[in-house]
């Protein structure tokens, strides 16, 4: 009876104030749309980083003149005489180049020759050891130059270096997002708190009559707390059914191309939605309840 | 506006109402509706609200507190609705101590009132019905009580061909007769209207005072803030004079004016009471 009662004042509320309910409805929206797309945006670009992390790697290069002999001595060096190193693989020259070739055979055409040296792929025990392997291999001079150990190898280039750089720029990514993601969060907040405020408003003298009438706090109350949960069940509703819509036309045919999109550890789409309902529910919710705070001292 | 008002008021206020009451003089009259016992009300502004107030109001009394405007009368309203609280001074209805009752309470302290006011206090999205319906509701009335009551009490201040208008459709006599309704609905021991004939014609406004008395015939107590003078001295009842704050006159059957001759209206208020 009394759920009837409250959900029945809801409605009658929501029909009345047909156009600043649509305008708190329309930012909900906005602001679960946004949200569904940075979520998963941000989830992937992590996890891109996670997964490169995960295969860090020492390149060691020889020099382009390498002989059989200086081969087997450098393998030597790296196998026996460096500290923390894991597995070892040899990459010939004409290895790296039929690599390559196959992933990019029209430029390589063009090049004609084989620019690519002969190659150690030093996998270190543990991903953090690269460095000591690197500085095994190629020991920083006091001069601040690296120089190596046989003169044989050409250069040890720590793939680290490249993961540093993703994870630099997948930070920023992730900060600029976070940060979008933030403030337009805040800014939806503060709409529909002022939304519901304005209808809270034009609607005062009836809270003043209600009071007077002697009905509690809480029995003025539920009927605005409910007209928010159904805007922001709508408004998210919408938001999730344009994001579906999105996803299965657009995205999931893509994500066959690219490995972002199909990145394995993105949210979970159900759970990505339960979280967004549940973040427009609550926020309209607690945004209603609050607003009333004010108009109920009389 | 006004709720915003009230609100910074009130805020203002509240230091004051943390403040320990200060002790009361006098003892408590047995069986009164309303009791108040040097009650003083002292505004934030400074303006003095209501200065040494103690009078009593016994059951199924129709008593007319009368002044001008500015005298003290709606602070006495106030006080009784407890939307103020009294700075010196205390105040029982029916045998109940107002200042032990906590802001969590008031609604439930309201629901023992019928409050009838100059402007109405409708609620304009609803329709007549439905506005006597909520005074129900707010006091967790089921359907079925909404079913027995509000038409019962709508045909009781001849509203029943309206139960369906709105209130901005209804004139001024309507609109009041519509407060009166809900006011009486609960079927409260205390009546308590403030200027209820203040925006109404002089022939509306015996309509709505007939109605009132007849209320009141039925054993509730009533008190009306009024400066209609005309009405009170044709009714003849309990009149309470406030001036600047104070109580002046306390007379039983008495007029406006302490000098009103009363022999005619006294006999065309019986006449009035023979009719109604």
């Amino acid at each position: 009876m009394r759920l009837g009662f409250f959900l029945r004042e809801a409605l009658r509320a929501l029909r009345r104030n047909a156009v600043p309910s649509f305008a708190a409805m329309a930012t909900v929206l906005v602001t679960v749309l946004v949200l569904g797309v940075f979520i998963p945006v941000v989830q992937a670009t992590t996890a891109g980083a996670n997964e490169i992390r995960a295969k860090v790697l020492a390149d060691v290069y020889l020099k382009p003149g390498a002989t059989a002999e200086d081969i087997q001595r450098v393998r030597q060096v790296i196998e026996r005489e460096t500290p923390g190193v894991g597995t070892v693989r040899f990459v010939s020259k004409e290895q790296a180049y039929a690599e390559e070739k196959k992933r990019n055979p029209e430029a390589y055409d063009l090049l004609g020759a084989n620019p690519l040296p002969d190659t150690f792929r030093v996998t270190p025990d543990r991903p953090d050891d690269i460095v000591k392997v690197r500085d095994a291999l190629a020991p920083v001079a006091p001069s601040g130059a690296r120089s190596v150990i046989d003169p044989a190898i050409d250069e040890v280039r720590n793939r680290e270096e490249d993961t540093d750089k993703i994870l630099s720029a997948t930070r920023v990514v992730k900060l600029t997002m976070g940060l979008l993601a933030g403030l337009l969060a805040l800014a939806s907040i503060l709409l529909i708190a002022n939304t519901i405020r304005l209808s809270l408003y034009a609607r005062r003298r009836e809270v003043e009559v209600m009071k007077l009438v002697g009905a509690t706090d809480w029995f003025i109350r539920w009927p605005f707390v409910i007209e928010g949960i159904l805007l922001g069940a709508l408004g998210g509703l919408a938001a999730v059914v344009l994001l579906g819509v999105v996803k299965v036309s657009l995205v999931d045919p893509l994500a066959e191309d690219f490995a972002l999109i199909a990145a394995p550890e993105t949210m979970n789409f159900a759970l990505l939605i339960a979280v967004l309902l549940g973040a427009s529910v609550g926020v309209s919710a607690v945004g209603s309840g609050l607003s009333l705070r004010r108009f109920l001292r009389v | 506006m006004a709720a915003t008002e009230r609100h910074i008021r009130r805020r203002r206020e509240r230091p004051e109402d943390v403040a320990p009451r200060p002790r009361v003089v006098g003892e408590p009259v047995a069986g009164a509706v309303v009791d108040f016992r040097s009650v003083s009300k002292k505004y934030p502004s400074g303006d003095l609200g209501l200065e040494d107030a103690t009078f009593a109001v016994q059951p199924g009394e129709f008593v007319f507190l009368v002044g001008s405007t500015g005298s003290g009368k709606s602070t006495i309203m106030r006080l009784l609705i407890k939307e103020i609280e009294p700075s010196y001074g205390a105040i029982a209805v029916a045998g109940r101590d107002l200042a032990g009752i906590t802001r969590k309470k008031i609604p439930y302290y309201r629901r023992n009132l019928g409050v009838v006011f100059q402007d109405f206090k409708l609620l304009p999205s609803r329709t007549v019905y439905d506005n006597v319906a909520y005074a129900l509701q707010v006091t967790g009335g089921t359907r079925r009580d909404v079913r027995d009551k509000v038409p019962d009490i709508l045909r009781l201040t001849g509203l029943s061909t309206k139960l369906h208008s709105y209130p901005d459709q209804l004139s001024g006599g309507e609109q009041q007769r519509v407060s009166v309704a809900r006011a009486f609905v609960n079927h409260p021991p205390l009546l308590l209207a403030d200027e209820p004939t203040g925006n109404l014609d002089p022939d509306t406004s015996v309509g709505i005072m007939q109605l009132l008395y007849r209320i009141n015939r039925t054993g509730t107590t009533v008190v009306v803030a009024t400066h209609d003078k005309t009405m009170v001295d044709r009714m003849r009842r309990r009149v309470i004079e406030v001036s600047r704050g104070r109580i002046v006159r306390d007379e039983a059957g008495g007029g406006y004016d302490t000098t009103a001759e009363f022999g005619a209206l006294w006999r065309e208020a019986h006449d009035d009471e023979a009719g109604a």
